[in-house]
């Protein structure tokens, strides 16, 4: 792919064709670099990863990973969900977020899913899910508005 | 701060208002504890104020915080996460010791974009507690509460000290 196509260099306008490109947006969001958001292929789906790193903790008698970590990647998991199906050229905007907490986040790997329940012109509804070694034990599910231009 | 602060008491009808926290030398070290805790210091998350039921708390502004890297727009997990703290933290005030929080819910609506540049601030509100369950509400806002980034309500179950999850 030649240098000025690639999305690193237009991290707001980004025609998403792999694993790869969606990777390359990650890269350009400082907040899902500070936390270590990952995407993997997974059977040619993206698969999003959140490695363990010891600063998302937020409870250090459990240990646990701290709740808005869970959050901030889950978000990040829709918005480059949303990226990949073509649903968005640019960024989508997070309108509301509500998230349940079902197990405490052990300090280890983190795995999310999203999928796309609704589809409008302009704003999307998912629907989010996380867990750790057994993707049957979530640790988080949540649901989303997203405006997509 | 303080003048921000009156606006949402107002706003909200808190029973709460403006009575001192139930045991202050056990909050102080709560709060402590939350600054110190791995994320929350990365991000530099500190307390501002808090009286019964009410926590403030700030979020200083970092290049590493940003969602959009050409609006410079603040990432919404990062409001998620002074959301959940700051809702936290106001339970605290009204605990007489040490005990547990989990967070069970949060639902936040981002009602506009968090400018780069300047801090946020959350103002949180455990307005109802039962023997199991806490109830919170949140603003989180940059210079004016009357024009919030984001909504928040939450609930969070209790644990006894010791044997949380």
């Amino acid at each position: 792919m030649p240098m000025s196509n690639h999305p690193a260099n237009h991290p707001g306008h980004t025609d998403i064709k792999t694993i790869a490109d969606l990777q390359a947006v990650l890269a350009t969001i400082p907040y899902a670099t500070m936390i270590g958001t990952e995407v993997r292929d997974d059977g040619g789906e993206p698969l999003f990863v959140l490695p363990y790193r010891e600063s998302n903790i937020g409870n250090v008698l459990l240990p646990a990973l701290h709740g808005g970590v869970i959050g901030g990647f889950l978000e990040n998991t829709a918005i480059c969900h949303l990226m990949w199906a073509h649903e968005a050229s640019v960024l989508p905007k997070v309108v509301d977020f509500s998230i349940d907490y079902l197990r405490s986040g052990r300090p280890q790997d983190v795995y999310a899913s999203c999928e796309i329940v609704r589809q409008g012109k302009r704003i999307a509804n998912v629907l989010l899910m996380a867990w750790q070694d057994d993707r049957a034990k979530p640790i988080a599910a949540a649901r989303a508005h997203f405006l997509l231009a | 701060m303080l003048k921000a602060q009156k606006v949402l008491m107002m706003t909200e009808t808190s029973k709460h208002d403006l009575k001192p926290v139930l045991a202050p030398a056990f909050f102080a070290q709560v709060m402590q504890w939350f600054e110190a805790l791995p994320h929350c210091k990365q991000l530099g998350i500190r307390y501002v104020s808090s009286s019964a039921g009410v926590v403030t708390l700030e979020l200083p502004f970092s290049e590493a915080i940003i969602g959009n890297p050409e609006t410079r727009v603040l990432h919404g997990g990062v409001v998620t996460t002074l959301i959940d703290t700051a809702s936290g933290s106001a339970i605290y005030t009204l605990l007489p010791g040490p005990e547990g929080v989990a967070t069970l819910d949060l639902r936040i609506d981002y009602l506009r974009p968090a400018k780069p540049d300047e801090p946020v601030f959350c103002t949180a509100e455990c307005y109802r507690m039962t023997e199991h369950i806490a109830f919170t509400r949140a603003t989180a806002y940059q210079d004016d509460i009357n024009k919030p980034v984001a909504y928040a309500v939450g609930t969070f179950a209790r644990t006894s000290a010791g044997k949380e999850g």
